[in-house]
C-alpha cells in the first residue's frame, strides 16, 4: 500500500476531472480579495498561473531571476504543443492522447493525471488563439497541424519553430494585462532562496534581489513552484544557462517530497559537444525527423576517416549508409519516441561508428527529402533551424548532412505532487516540469507546452481553491514571525558560507566534473556499479566544494558566480539522489535505462511486478540517505503491455 | 568544422560596478581560443582566468544561449550583437574574429536602458511598455474554439513575423536616437493584423507610444539601422503600421 | 492636440508633412530653374519668375512655404536635442551598420547645410528681387508685358565659378536630404508596408538623383555654353 495520498478521485477516468471540480472548493470573490499567493518562475506554467489566480481576484506575487519573466526557457521550445482537438479528421481524440501519452511514458505516469492532461488540451489552444498567438494557418485560415515523434496522428499546433516563445509571450501578456492592473506584483531579477514554513504550512518564500544582493522576506497564504526541471545538473544540457532546480531543491528540503529523479529525458537531435569549452548544447527541432534520415557508415573504415578528416559525409554511397532508425524500427522508422532514438544513436556510436572527430555524432540528412521535395519546401519548413545550424557550425545543411548527438533536455521526474498539484508540504504547489506528474518515464514531444499551460491555466485556478478555501480567516502573514526570521538568516548564513570559502577552484569547474560524472555513470545508459561510483564521487566532490569553492565579488552586489555556486551546491546534493533513485529502479523504462534490464535486442525492459510505482524521496539530511515512499499506479484504463515501435 | 585557433586576441570591456559607479575600459588578453567557441563562451573563458587572478569577472547578460530568450546584449565593435547578421551575441562564433584582434565591448548605450554593472543593462524600460498595452484583454476560459477566428495565411505570417521579437533591445541600442519604435512596432504590428487584436488596438497604439514617450526613448527618424541590427530581422514596415494606427487612434479622438 | 504634437510620433509627422510640402515646392523651383537652359534670350524665365510674382495663388502660398520652412527647421532641432538626450553616454566604437555618410544618419547635418545654403540663396535673389533691388535687375518687356529681367540678374552670378561650386553642393545636398526624406515622410504617415517600403526607397532615391542632377546642372549648362 501507498503511504502517500494522491487524492485521485475516484470513477470511470474520463469522469474523474469533473467530479472532482465539483466536489473542491470554491472561494469567494471577496474572500479571494484577502489572499495572497506566490508564483515562483514565469515560464509557461508560472506566468499562466499568475495570470489566471490574479484573473480570478487573488493577490499575486510573482519571481523570475531573469530581467523580464518572458525570458523564461519555455521561450526555447521549437517544434510545437499537442492537443486533442481531431481538427485533421484522423480518429484524434482525447482518449488517444491520453493514451500515447501513458503509452510514450512507459506506463510510468498517473492515469488520472494524463486524462486532465488530454481533456483539457483543447481549451489550450483555443485560450492561446484568444491572446494572438500566432500559430501557422491554412490557406482557408483554420489552425495547422504537423506530427511529432511516438504518435501515429496530427495534433500538434505550431509557430514556425518558435512555438514556446510565441505561447510564452501569450502567457507573458497576460501577466503584463495583470501587473498593469495592479493584482500581480512582479519581481525580476530575484532568485528564491527558501521557503517558510509555519505550522506545517507554507507561508511564504525568502529571496535574493540579484542586483542589490539584499535578502527579502515574501509572505504568502499559498506558495507555487513553477521553476523549471533540474536537466542543468548534468552541466551540458539544452538547458539555458540560469535554469536550476534550486527552489525546488530546498523545498525537498523543507519537507517536500522529490519524485522519478532518474528520469531524464535525453534529446536524440542536438548539435554535438564541440571542444571542452562548450558551455551549453543547442536542440534541433524533433519536427526535423519528420523529414531527415538519420544515419551511420555501415563500415567501420569509413567513420574512422569521417572522424580523421579523410572523407566527407556525401562521399559514402547510399549502399554504404546504415539507416539505422528505420532498420531496427521499420513501422515507426526515424519517428520513434525520444528515447529510443537516444539510445539508439549511443549504441552506433560505441560501437565505433561515431561521425565527428570525437566520435560522437550521428548524420541526419536531408539530401533524399530535398530530392523528393524541392530545396524551397524544405528551407519553407526548416529555414530557420538550417540557419542556426550553420551559424553554429559552419556547415551548410542543405549540401552536407548534419550533426546530431543526444544531449540531457528535460527532466519527467521533480516535486512530488497530488492530483490537486499540491507538494507534501500543504499549500505548497508545483506545476509545469518542476513536478513530476505526466510524462512518465519519457515525455513525448510538444507535451511539455501542454502540461505547463494546462497547470498554470486551467489545474490550479481550480485545485489552488479548495486549499485556500480553508485558509479565508487566515489573515495577511506577518514576515516578522520567527520562521521567516530563521529562514532568512540561514539563507545569509548559507551565502556567507559559501562566499568566504576563498578557495581556488572556480565553481564552474566542479559543475562541470559533477556533469560528467553523472554523463558517463548515469546517463543513458546506467549500471549498478557505474551508479555506485558515481555516488562516492559525488559525496567527494561535495566535500572538495566546500573546501576549495572560490566565489568573487560582493555579496551585495550583482554577483553571478554566486549564483551559480549556491546552485551548484544545490545540484551537488540533487545529482546524488538521482543516481539512488537510478540505483533503486533496477528496471529499465522510459529514459531510464538500466544495463541490468535489457530485452535481448538491447530494447529497455520493464519490471512492472516490481516497479510500477512513482518513487517519492524524503530528505533527512544532506549527508544521510533519504527515505524512499512508493506511490503505487494503478492502471485501470490502460493494459500494461511492453512498447514496441517495430 | 575548420577548428582554427585564435592564439591571441584582446577584449577591451566597459567596467562598472555599479548603477552610479564611474566606468572605464579595461583591456584583457585571451589566448587559445577555438574559432568553433561562441563568443559568449570566450568571455567565459575570460572570466574563469579573471576569478583564478583574483579579480572579478565581467558581469552580462545571458540565458538560453541559443538566439531566443532575448537575455544576451552586448555592443561588440560597433554592432549591437557583433558583427555578424540574425544572430544575437550568444549565437556569434570566434570565426568571425581574427588573430590579434582587439574587440571592444560596451553596455547597450540608452538614458532608457542604465547600466546595473559592466555590460549587464536594466531593460525594465521594455517591460513597462509591455504592461501598458502590450496584450489582448481576455481572462483565461470563456474563449471560443480557436477555428471560430478564421485568419488568413498572409496574416498571420505576418503577425508572426513582427511576434518574432525577442524584446534584446539590439534595436534601442543601434539606434541613433535610442528609439524603442521596431519593439513597440513589433507587438502593435502582431496585434493589429490579428482579428482578436483589433479591438483594442487604438487604445494599444496610444497607450504604448505614450509609455515608450515617457520612459526616455529617442524618436524615430527611420535611420533604418534597428532592421540591420535586428536578430530576427523585423522589418521597419512594422513602423508604419503603428504610425498608422497611432495616427488614425488619435485622429478618432 | 498638443500633446500629439509634442510625441514623438506627432513630431515626426508635422515633419514628414511639411517635408513633403517643402519637395513639392523644390519641384516647381527646379521647374523654373530649368527655364534657364531652355531660351538663352531669357524670356522664358523672366515669364515664369513674373507669373510666379504675380499670381495671387502663389502669393498666398509665400507665407505658408515660409511658415513651412520655420517649422521643418524648428521641429528637426528640437527632435535631435530630444533624441541625443535619450543616448547621453555616446560608444566609443560607434556604429558599424550603416556608412558614416548614410543620409539617414545625417539628415539634421544635410538639413543644416541646406540651410547655409538657401540663406546665401535668399541673399543673392529673394531679396534683391523682393526689395533692395540690383543694379543688375532692370526692366524688361517680354510680350507687352513690363517685368523684372530676372534672367540677367541670375545667369551673371551663374558666370561665377565660386557660386557655381557652391549651387552643385547645395542641388547635392538637397538630392541626398531627400534621398532618405521622400521615403521617410510616407513611412512616418504609415503609407508603407513591406512591398511599398521597398518602392518608396527607390523612389526617394530616385527623385533625389533628379533634384541633385537638376540643380547641379544649371550651373554646368552656363559653365559650357558661356
Amino acid at each position: 500500500m501507498s503511504d502517500l495520498n494522491s487524492k485521485i478521485p475516484s470513477g470511470p477516468i474520463a469522469e474523474k476531472w469533473s467530479n472532482h471540480k465539483a466536489k473542491i472548493k470554491v472561494v469567494s470573490p471577496a474572500n479571494k480579495r484577502k489572499l495572497d499567493v506566490i508564483v515562483v518562475g514565469t515560464g509557461l506554467a508560472g506566468a499562466s498561473a499568475a495570470a489566471s489566480l490574479a484573473e480570478l481576484g487573488y493577490n499575486v506575487t510573482a519571481f523570475c531571476y531573469q530581467d523580464s519573466p518572458r525570458r523564461a526557457h519555455s521561450i526555447a521550445a521549437q517544434g510545437g504543443i499537442n492537443a486533442a482537438k481531431n481538427y485533421q479528421n484522423d480518429n484524434d481524440s482525447v482518449y488517444r492522447l491520453f493514451y500515447d501519452t501513458i503509452k510514450g511514458g512507459d506506463y510510468r505516469a498517473r492515469e488520472a493525471n494524463v486524462h486532465r492532461l488530454a481533456e483539457v488540451s483543447p481549451n489550450i489552444i483555443d485560450q492561446c488563439v484568444a491572446q494572438g498567438v500566432p500559430f501557422a494557418r491554412e490557406y482557408g485560415g483554420t489552425l495547422s497541424n504537423r506530427s511529432f515523434g511516438g504518435v501515429l496522428v496530427s495534433r500538434t499546433f505550431y509557430a514556425r519553430g518558435q512555438t514556446g516563445q510565441q505561447l510564452l509571450l501569450g502567457a507573458y501578456s497576460a501577466l503584463n494585462r495583470q501587473i498593469n492592473e495592479g493584482t500581480v506584483k512582479m519581481h525580476t531579477r530575484h532568485e528564491m532562496m527558501d521557503v517558510v514554513v509555519v505550522d506545517g504550512k507554507a507561508r511564504g518564500i525568502i529571496a535574493r534581489d540579484m542586483v542589490t544582493g539584499e535578502v527579502k522576506r515574501f509572505g504568502a497564504h499559498a506558495v507555487v513552484l513553477a521553476t523549471g526541471g533540474y536537466g542543468n545538473v548534468f552541466f551540458l544540457s539544452t538547458n539555458a544557462m540560469g535554469c536550476n532546480a534550486s527552489a525546488s531543491w530546498v523545498a525537498y528540503k523543507k519537507g517536500a517530497y522529490f519524485a522519478n529523479p532518474c528520469y531524464v529525458q535525453i534529446h536524440p537531435t542536438c548539435i554535438p559537444v564541440h571542444g571542452s569549452q562548450q558551455s551549453k548544447l543547442t536542440l534541433m527541432s524533433e519536427s526535423l525527423r519528420n523529414d531527415g534520415r538519420v544515419w551511420v557508415p555501415r563500415k567501420k573504415e569509413d567513420a574512422a576517416k569521417l572522424r580523421k578528416g579523410e572523407i566527407k559525409p556525401n562521399d559514402i554511397v547510399d549502399e554504404d549508409r546504415d539507416f539505422y532508425l528505420e532498420r531496427r524500427y521499420p513501422s515507426y522508422g526515424n519517428l520513434v519516441p525520444r528515447d529510443v532514438a537516444s539510445r539508439a544513436a549511443k549504441e552506433r556510436c560505441d560501437a565505433g561508428f561515431g561521425v565527428n572527430k570525437e566520435g560522437m555524432a550521428v548524420f541526419l540528412d536531408f539530401k533524399y527529402a530535398i530530392q523528393r521535395l524541392g530545396r524551397d519546401t524544405i528551407a519553407k519548413r526548416y529555414g530557420n533551424l538550417f540557419q542556426m545550424y550553420e551559424k553554429i557550425t559552419d556547415v551548410d545543411p542543405y549540401k552536407e548532412p548534419m550533426q546530431i548527438y543526444p544531449a540531457i533536455h528535460y527532466t519527467m521526474g521533480g516535486t512530488w505532487v497530488d492530483y490537486n498539484l499540491m507538494t507534501s508540504i500543504p499549500g505548497l504547489y508545483s506545476l509545469g516540469e518542476a513536478n513530476f506528474s505526466d510524462h512518465g518515464a519519457n515525455r513525448l514531444g510538444a507535451s511539455a507546452l501542454m502540461q505547463g499551460l494546462a497547470d498554470g491555466y486551467f489545474v490550479l485556478p481550480y485545485t489552488i481553491g479548495d486549499y485556500l478555501g480553508g485558509e479565508i480567516m487566515v489573515p495577511k502573514i506577518n514576515t516578522n514571525l520567527p520562521e521567516f526570521e530563521a529562514a532568512e538568516k540561514a539563507v545569509v548564513g548559507r551565502l556567507e558560507k559559501l562566499f568566504n570559502i576563498k578557495g581556488k577552484t572556480p565553481v564552474d569547474h566542479f559543475h562541470k566534473k559533477l556533469g560528467t560524472i553523472l554523463w558517463d555513470h548515469v546517463g543513458m545508459s546506467r549500471n549498478e556499479a557505474g551508479l555506485k561510483t558515481a555516488i562516492e564521487e559525488i559525496q567527494k566532490l561535495r566535500k572538495a566544494f566546500y573546501s576549495d569553492l572560490l566565489v568573487p565579488g560582493e555579496l551585495k552586489n550583482v554577483n553571478p558566480e554566486l549564483e551559480k555556486a549556491g546552485r551548484v551546491a544545490d545540484f551537488l546534493e540533487l545529482g546524488e539522489l538521482l543516481a539512488r533513485d537510478a540505483l533503486n529502479r533496477n528496471e529499465s523504462c522510459g529514459g531510464h535505462f538500466r544495463e541490468e534490464s535489457a530485452t535481448e535486442e538491447g530494447e529497455a525492459k520493464r519490471d512492472d511486478d516490481n516497479f510500477a510505482y512513482v518513487a517519492a524521496w524524503e530528505f533527512r539530511g544532506v549527508d544521510e540517505a533519504p527515505v524512499l515512499h512508493k506511490e503505487e499506479l494503478t492502471f485501470e484504463t490502460i493494459q500494461l503491455t511492453q512498447r514496441s515501435y517495430k | 568544422m575548420a577548428d582554427i585557433i585564435l592564439n591571441k586576441i584582446y577584449v577591451k570591456v566597459w567596467r562598472q560596478n555599479s548603477p552610479k559607479a564611474k566606468g572605464g575600459f579595461e583591456t584583457y588578453q585571451v589566448e587559445n581560443v577555438s574559432q568553433g567557441t561562441s563568443f559568449l563562451e570566450m568571455i567565459d573563458i575570460l572570466n574563469d582566468k579573471l576569478i583564478l587572478e583574483g579579480k572579478d569577472p565581467i558581469a552580462f547578460d545571458h540565458d538560453c544561449r541559443e538566439g531566443i530568450c532575448g537575455m544576451c546584449s552586448m555592443y561588440i565593435n560597433g554592432h549591437a550583437h557583433g558583427p555578424d547578421t540574425e544572430v544575437t551575441t550568444c549565437q556569434l562564433h570566434m570565426r568571425k574574429f581574427h588573430e590579434g584582434q582587439t574587440i571592444v565591448v560596451e553596455p547597450w548605450r540608452a538614458a532608457a536602458f542604465p547600466v546595473i554593472k559592466d555590460v549587464m543593462v536594466d531593460r525594465t524600460a521594455f517591460e513597462k511598455i509591455q504592461q501598458a498595452g502590450g496584450y489582448v484583454s481576455v481572462n483565461t476560459g470563456g474563449v471560443p474554439d480557436g477555428n471560430v477566428i478564421l485568419i488568413g495565411q498572409d496574416d498571420a505570417e505576418e503577425a508572426m513575423d513582427a511576434a518574432a521579437c525577442i524584446g534584446c533591445g539590439a534595436c534601442v541600442a543601434t539606434c541613433k536616437n535610442s528609439s524603442a519604435m521596431l519593439f513597440v512596432a513589433a507587438k502593435v504590428s502582431q496585434f493589429a493584423k490579428l482579428p482578436q487584436g483589433k479591438i483594442e488596438a487604438k487604445k494599444r497604439a496610444k497607450a504604448m507610444v505614450a509609455k515608450m514617450d515617457e520612459l526616455g526613448f529617442g524618436g524615430c527618424t527611420n535611420t533604418g539601422g534597428c532592421e540591420l541590427a535586428c536578430p530576427k530581422s523585423i522589418s521597419i514596415a512594422h513602423i508604419a503600421r503603428l504610425n498608422r494606427e497611432y495616427l488614425s487612434a488619435k485622429l478618432a479622438d | 492636440m498638443s500633446s500629439f504634437m509634442s510625441a514623438s510620433i506627432g513630431r515626426k509627422l508635422l515633419m514628414s508633412i511639411t517635408g513633403l510640402f517643402l519637395i513639392s515646392f523644390l519641384c516647381i523651383h527646379l521647374t523654373l530653374n530649368l527655364f534657364l537652359t531652355f531660351d538663352d534670350s531669357g524670356n522664358l524665365f523672366n515669364l515664369a519668375a513674373h507669373f510666379m510674382a504675380t499670381n495671387p495663388l502663389i502669393k498666398i502660398m509665400e507665407p505658408v512655404l515660409a511658415v513651412g520652412f520655420v517649422v521643418h527647421i524648428i521641429w528637426s532641432a528640437w527632435i535631435t536635442l530630444e533624441n541625443m538626450r535619450a543616448r547621453p553616454q555616446k560608444y566609443a566604437y560607434g556604429d558599424q551598420l550603416l556608412s558614416w555618410w548614410a543620409p539617414a544618419k545625417n539628415m539634421f547635418i544635410l538639413g543644416a547645410m541646406v540651410l547655409v545654403f538657401l540663406v546665401i540663396h535668399l541673399v543673392n535673389f529673394w531679396i534683391k528681387m523682393k526689395f533692395t533691388g540690383d543694379p543688375l535687375l532692370t526692366s524688361v518687356n517680354v510680350g507687352g508685358v513690363e517685368m523684372h529681367n530676372a534672367y540677367a540678374l541670375v545667369s551673371n552670378l551663374f558666370m561665377n565659378p565660386l557660386y557655381n561650386v557652391l549651387y552643385m553642393i547645395g542641388g547635392i545636398l538637397v538630392g541626398l536630404h531627400i534621398s532618405h526624406g521622400f521615403w521617410s515622410a510616407f513611412q512616418t504617415i504609415g503609407f508603407s508596408n513591406q512591398i511599398w517600403l521597398k518602392r518608396l526607397k527607390f523612389l526617394a532615391v530616385a527623385i533625389g538623383v533628379v533634384f541633385a542632377a537638376g540643380f547641379a546642372y544649371i550651373p554646368i549648362y552656363f559653365m559650357i555654353k558661356f
